[in-house]
Order: structure tokens, then sequence, then C-alpha cells
């Protein structure tokens, strides 16, 4: 069987998510590699949720906030923004691919937008083939 | 006084020592708990075999305070060892808490790390191609030495912990009230961190904070500091958001910024993305190249973010190899 990348994407609910509602019901067919869990903003994705997402055996991690300068909260999505490139700093160190943990911006009216990223990000991650993640800490543990 | 003495035991695993040093910084309180306690085996300190330790009945050991990571094979047989002679087994330090400063060897590989030691560094003897191994011949004899493991450990992950004492090294009056609180009976459930605070750094440090807004990051000696002032908001990296207290804010008040040696708040599984989390939250930009440059200016993130738990994070090691 060919390889499906698991993708766990994050979504703010107030843009990216009704992005993602809009891509839905406007009928725009998409990879249906990403699992959506919709959050009430991109700045309520500690970096934890990422590194625990990878943890578990996802492939790739998407999280999608409103435009800067348009988030509900007003600074939610520019912490997300400074919190992004700590947390890739920090996924290089330990080994793992860039192009596996993403940020985009996806408006509400944006749905075409949502799709090509998903698809765009699907056929990357399935380019790099499964994380080594999940089966590495497994190793791991088995041999202790 | 209790007509049986306490039964306990010390071990030094893979660490520095310094937490042994720390049971010995408690001052004349040690010849209290020489008077309370029997010590079966403490290697820095007093004599006592693995062999006596391997004689004993299971469960003779009242308590063992357990320092260090698990490294090689020596350091899980000797834990699972005091495991099986141990009524308490008390992780006592960071390494063993969460791996410490040796499980920042996660980050590369055991090939790397013996390749380097014992071929490339610079005072090896030119042409060396001895690589320790645990089994070697030698005239029809077979020597053994410990495996050394392709990562580090902490404790817990090769046996069952009842409790963990943190610090680098734990603060002496902490030692003191962890042995009070075991002589006591004052045990909170098992698996619970003792000898800690369960509020952050910032909790208990003086030093004034006010609105937090960073535009660069310092070293320490790159800046002349106000002594007064949080740390964090002149620009010196300190990981006390997102660190227990109950050091005595030993760090901070020398003018060191927090470096996390007591692990993560109670309910918070990973220290180092939570204090990225709180550290670019206080960044003051919102360009992305901007950032990117505040950032560059930390050379390692991971030894700053998860200097003393690597191993207890969530991605725990490298993931190359």
């Amino acid at each position: 069987m060919s390889f499906e990348p698991k993708i766990v994407g994050f979504l703010c609910q107030w843009c990216s998510y009704t992005g993602a509602d809009l891509a839905g019901t406007s009928r725009i067919q998409y990879r249906p590699n990403i699992r959506v869990i919709r959050l009430m903003c991109s700045a309520r994705v500690d970096p934890s949720f990422i590194a625990k997402s990878l943890a578990d055996g996802a492939d790739g991690v998407l999280v999608c906030g409103c435009h800067p300068g348009d988030c509900h909260y007003a600074e939610g999505n520019y912490k997300t923004m400074r919190r992004f490139p700590f947390l890739k700093k920090m996924l290089a160190a330990y080994g793992i691919e860039d192009e596996r943990v993403r940020l985009e911006w996806v408006s509400a009216s944006e749905g075409q937008r949502f799709a090509d990223v998903v698809n765009d990000m699907t056929e990357r991650i399935r380019l790099l083939g499964p994380s080594r993640v999940r089966s590495k800490l497994q190793t791991d543990k088995a041999e202790r | 006084m209790a007509d049986k003495k306490l039964q306990i035991a010390l071990y030094w695993s893979a660490g520095c020592g310094g937490c042994d040093v720390a049971v010995l910084d408690t001052d004349e309180f040690i010849l209290e708990v020489a008077k309370l306690a029997d010590i079966r085996l403490w290697p820095i300190a007093v004599d006592g075999k693995y062999k006596d330790i391997e004689a004993m009945p299971d469960g003779e050991l009242d308590l063992t305070l357990f320092n260090g990571a698990v490294r090689n094979s020596e350091n899980e047989h000797m834990a699972k060892l005091l495991r099986k002679k141990s009524k308490l087994l008390i992780a006592f330090g960071s390494c063993a808490h969460m791996g410490g400063i040796p499980g920042l060897a996660n980050l590369t590989t055991r090939d790397d790390i013996l390749t380097t030691v014992y071929l490339h560094n610079p005072s090896i003897e030119t042409g060396n191609q001895t690589i320790p191994h645990p089994e070697t011949k030698v005239d029809g004899f077979s020597l053994h030495i410990p495996e050394f493991y392709k990562r580090v450990y902490k404790l817990s992950d090769v046996v069952d912990v009842d409790y963990f004492v943190p610090g680098c090294p734990p603060a002496p009056h902490q030692v003191k009230n962890v042995l009070l609180a075991v002589v006591g009976g004052q045990l909170p459930p098992k698996g619970s961190v003792i000898g800690a605070s369960d509020r952050a750094v910032c909790d208990d440090c003086a030093r004034e904070k006010t609105e937090k807004k960073l535009k660069r990051l310092h070293r320490p000696h790159e800046i002349i500091q106000d002594p007064k002032k949080c740390l964090l908001e002149q620009g010196i990296l300190c990981v006390g958001p997102a660190t227990r207290s109950g050091c005595g804010v030993r760090c901070p008040n020398t003018g060191q910024g927090c470096r996390g040696c007591y692990g993560p708040l109670p309910n918070v599984i990973d220290q180092g993305t939570k204090f990225i989390a709180a550290l670019a939250s206080i960044i003051d930009s919102r360009d992305p190249k901007e950032i990117q440059q505040i950032i560059d200016q930390t050379p390692d993130m991971i030894a700053i973010a998860y200097r003393f738990g690597l191993p207890a994070s969530l991605l725990q090691r490298s993931m190359r190899s």
C-alpha cells in the first residue's frame, strides 16, 4: 500500500476553520490526509501540541490562523508568528524535516487557498516519507 | 527513637556527583542523618560494595536516593538492583528526574560520541584506534565493561520510581526537607515531585517585573545588568517562567538567568516548548525578518529550553541516524 501522510491541522475558528468550511461548502476537492482540530485562535496552539502530535505519530502538522492584522483577538496570530521560528529552530536540532511543520494564514474567504495548502503539504510530505519520530521513541522504549 | 534505624543507600549514576555533594551541603544535619539512618551504600562517602547490596533480602533498604541518568548498562543494572532492594526509590536531582545535562547527548549519536572522544579529539594520541567495546578478548580471557547505550534515559524509563526530587543539584534545605518527610512518613501520593514548590521561579523571584518587551537577547557578559530588574526584561535568557520553584531562586539572585533545573511546572508535560511559547510572546516585533534575527541571537534553543530535561521531553532525542 502506498504511503498516506497523516497530517494534524490546528485551525483557528474565526478565519481558517471557516475557510476550511468554505472549501467544503464550495465542494472544493482536497486531499483527505488532514485531521482538523478547531481552536479559538492559532495562539492557542502551544508548541507542545505540535511536539506531541509528532511524538504520537503525525507525519506533519499544519497550523492555520488569520492573516496578520486580522486576528479576532488582535494579537494572537502575532504570538504564533513569533513562536513558530523558535519551534522550527528546535525541530531542526532534533533532525525533524522543516516541511513537516507549517504555518499558513488562511482567511474565512480563502476556501480555495486552504485546499491548495493541504494538497501542497500532503504531496511534500508524501515525498519525504513517513515520520521516524514515533517509531524511534517506541524502539527506545522497547529496548529498556 | 525508633528501635531500628532507617536503612538507606545513595547511588551516583550518570551525573557529575554534585547531588552527593548537595547531601553533604546540609552541613551539621548530615550528623542527624547518621543518627537516624544506617548508610549501606554511598560510593562517594562511605564504604559499601555492590555485592553487599546483592546479598540483601528484597526490600531491606527503606530508602534509596538515586542520582544520575541512565547512560550505560551498569547504571541500569544498579537502578534495577536498588529498586528491588528498596521500599522507596527516589530519583534525586535533575539527571535521575529528567535526564539532566548528560541527556543533551541525545542530540547526537553513540557513534559520534565514541569517535569524537576516542579518535578525533585533539588530545588523542596520534594513530589511536581504540574504542571501548563491551567485551574484549585478551589471551583467551574475556574482559567486560558496561555497554554504552545509544541514548540517555531518565531513571523512570528503566524502573518504577516512587518520588522525584528535582534540582541541579537539589537545594540543601530541600534535601533536608525530603529526608525529614521520609523519616516522619509525611509523603504525598506516589509519583509526586517532592522537595520543591508548585509555583514558578518567577513567583518567588524578587526582581521587579513590569511589561516585558524584548528587542534583542543578550548573554550575561554582554551587558551591565540592573540588579533589581527582571532578567528577561533586560534580554537575558531566563527559564524562570517555565520552571518549578523551590530552589530559593538561586540563579536569578546571583545575576544568572534561571537554567530550568527544577523542571516543568505541575501538569506541564514539556518544559522547553512552554518556555519558547513564553519567550516568543514577549518579543517585540511583528516583522518576520526581525523576529528571525532576534531568534538567531540564540545559538542553540534546545540547550536553553531543555538544558536539564531532554530525555524527559516529548521528543526526547535526535531523530537522525
